[in-house]
């Protein structure tokens, strides 16, 4: 596998790469997400965890614009996604087990189609790039709906990868990945967000995955969030060894008050920039 | 990159990806061609026996020319029909592949992506009715290109309807989803019978002729029998169509606009797919 290079360059004057202010999602009566207040600073990777129907993916959805809040605003590179999101679309990308590609086009032909939607210069190049980086070469010119789920998720992340997005969304992006291979695509995107400074929010349900991936760590429940701080941080104040522990602790509602019998603040109010 | 409100390179984009679908598929590109043929070779027969029948002994003149108008009747519906598909199906395409969050959450512009489905129908259009037209020169004597300037008001028309049909039909998909994907191939034929494709409005009960008159291929079928029959260049007709294709045409836009913010509300852009 090559070193990868990159040239992307954030600019400097933005705080945030993603800023959530009060957001909120109804659906008939029912909030999805829940007021939701988060910064996630410039080259830093967040963790987002929660169990099914907690939130993640409409939060997601609205930080990608493709689902509109019912209240509240989500801030991707200073742009609000419900109104101005065509102003930074160029410089942001996402990888979700939501989406697919059309199948009946090789992967060649799927990354060329992107790499022109995103106005590469370079996209013979970027995408050879990529083959090289993603171990694309052997499928390349097979039809994308051929493929193993597992191959399907590399060139997803080729996909994700391709126009050196500075945020970049990421959905169970090692889901069916065998793990040598999810292992290899965790060094890449380390390498990545090193490289470039790549702004990353993660979700995932491998704790092992968030641990060493994120510097900070954001679980979600109901839509609102209820742990803030970095892995460390949450074992520590919900008292266990393992980050999959605080998540079932958060998940059956034992948290808050083993996180309280421990003398603890209250998880929902710790953390840097996040409000329940 | 680009940061232009309409890039002309990201429509060429999305032509580019239907481009490899059609090339990469011969039973899609057999598939553009086979109904029409089987539409053209119906008629044909059936003008070629109310032609006979006239000139052996039945009524003249009107029947006789009127069946004349047939064929040309069947081609121009073919392009309201084809364009409209042609519209719709390159939309379903993102649909079935799931692919539509991916296209939003590019820097695609949706009036980028209504254009490349326009010129995909241009594109279906071309391969599917244009070839026909040789076949109907060939067995049926009938010469759609001899139309000439009339014809390319015809299509003008047609074409703006069918892609106002297009875009209704795709943005109420966008919003609700593929269980109404019949609506792709059924909603033309509820123009049929108003748009008199075969018979005169004036055949029409006369509380539905202004129904009709509302819809622009009526004018072109009114002017396609003008020209085969009287030898008349309705221009007069084509201009009306035109302005209210024109009215059709903005509104549609609007709806597909509508629908997509609609979509976006409800949360389903992300979850689009079989």
């Amino acid at each position: 596998m090559r070193r990868i290079v990159y040239t992307g360059r954030m600019p400097a004057a933005l705080p945030h790469a993603i800023a959530l202010r009060a957001l909120t999602k109804v659906y008939r009566g029912r909030p999805a997400v829940d007021g939701l207040s988060l910064d996630i600073p410039r080259g830093t990777v967040c963790g987002l965890l929660g169990g099914n129907g907690a939130g993640k993916t409409t939060t997601i959805g609205m930080i990608m614009g493709l689902i509109l809040p019912s209240s509240g605003q989500a801030l991707v590179l200073g742009a609000d996604m419900a109104t101005d999101r065509h102003r930074v679309l160029g410089r942001m990308n996402f990888e979700s087990p939501y989406v697919d590609m059309p199948h009946r086009l090789t992967v060649r032909q799927n990354l060329d189609v992107f790499a022109r939607l995103y106005g590469l210069a370079d996209r013979r190049a970027r995408i050879a790039e990529l083959a090289a980086d993603l171990a694309l070469g052997d499928f390349m010119d097979r039809p994308a709906g051929a493929l193993s789920a597992g191959q399907k998720t590399r060139v997803a992340l080729a996909k994700a990868l391709l126009n050196r997005p500075d945020v970049l969304l990421l959905d169970e992006p090692t889901a069916s990945l065998d793990p040598d291979t999810a292992d290899w695509v965790r060094g890449l995107i380390e390498a990545d967000r090193r490289a470039r400074g790549t702004s990353i929010l993660l979700a995932s349900h491998n704790m092992a995955e968030v641990e060493r991936l994120c510097d900070r760590v954001v679980v979600m429940k109901t839509g609102r969030i209820v742990a803030d701080g970095t892995s460390r941080d949450l074992k520590a104040r919900f008292g266990r060894g393992t980050l999959e522990e605080v998540f079932l602790d958060v998940a059956r509602g034992t948290g808050e008050a083993r996180a309280d019998a421990a003398g603890e603040a209250r998880p929902a109010a710790a953390g840097d920039g996040a409000t329940a | 990159m680009s940061r232009l409100a309409f890039s002309p390179a990201r429509v060429g984009a999305m032509v580019a990806r239907y481009s490899y679908l059609l090339r990469g598929s011969w039973p899609r590109l057999l598939d553009l061609m086979y109904w029409p043929t089987v539409q053209l070779v119906t008629w044909g027969f059936i003008q070629r026996f109310v032609g006979g029948a006239a000139a052996a002994g039945g009524p003249q003149g009107k029947l006789a020319v009127g069946a004349g108008t047939l064929i040309g009747a069947v081609m121009l519906w073919d392009v309201l029909f084809r364009g409209q598909l042609g519209f719709s199906l390159s939309f379903l395409e993102e649909m079935h592949s799931r692919n539509v969050g991916n296209l939003f959450m590019s820097p695609l512009r949706p009036l980028e992506f209504v254009a490349s489905l326009m010129v995909m129908s241009l594109v279906r259009l071309a391969l599917g009715v244009v070839p026909v037209t040789g076949l109907a020169v060939l067995f049926f004597g009938f010469n759609l290109w001899g139309l000439g300037l009339a014809l390319g008001f015809f299509f003008a028309n047609l074409l703006l309807t069918s892609w106002s049909v297009g875009l209704v039909v795709s943005g109420f998909l966008l919003r609700h989803g593929l269980g109404a994907e019949e609506l792709a191939w059924s909603f033309m034929f509820l123009l049929l019978p108003l748009c008199c494709v075969y018979y005169p409005v004036a055949v029409l009960p006369g509380w539905l002729q202004p129904v009709s008159w509302a819809l622009p291929p009526t004018y072109v079928f009114e002017g396609l029998r003008a020209v085969l029959n009287d030898g008349v260049v309705r221009t007069d007709l084509m201009v009306e169509a035109l302005a209210i294709n024109a009215c059709l045409f903005a509104a549609a836009t609007l709806a597909f606009l509508w629908f997509l913010r609609a979509s976006r509300a409800a949360g389903t852009l992300l979850q689009m797919g079989e």
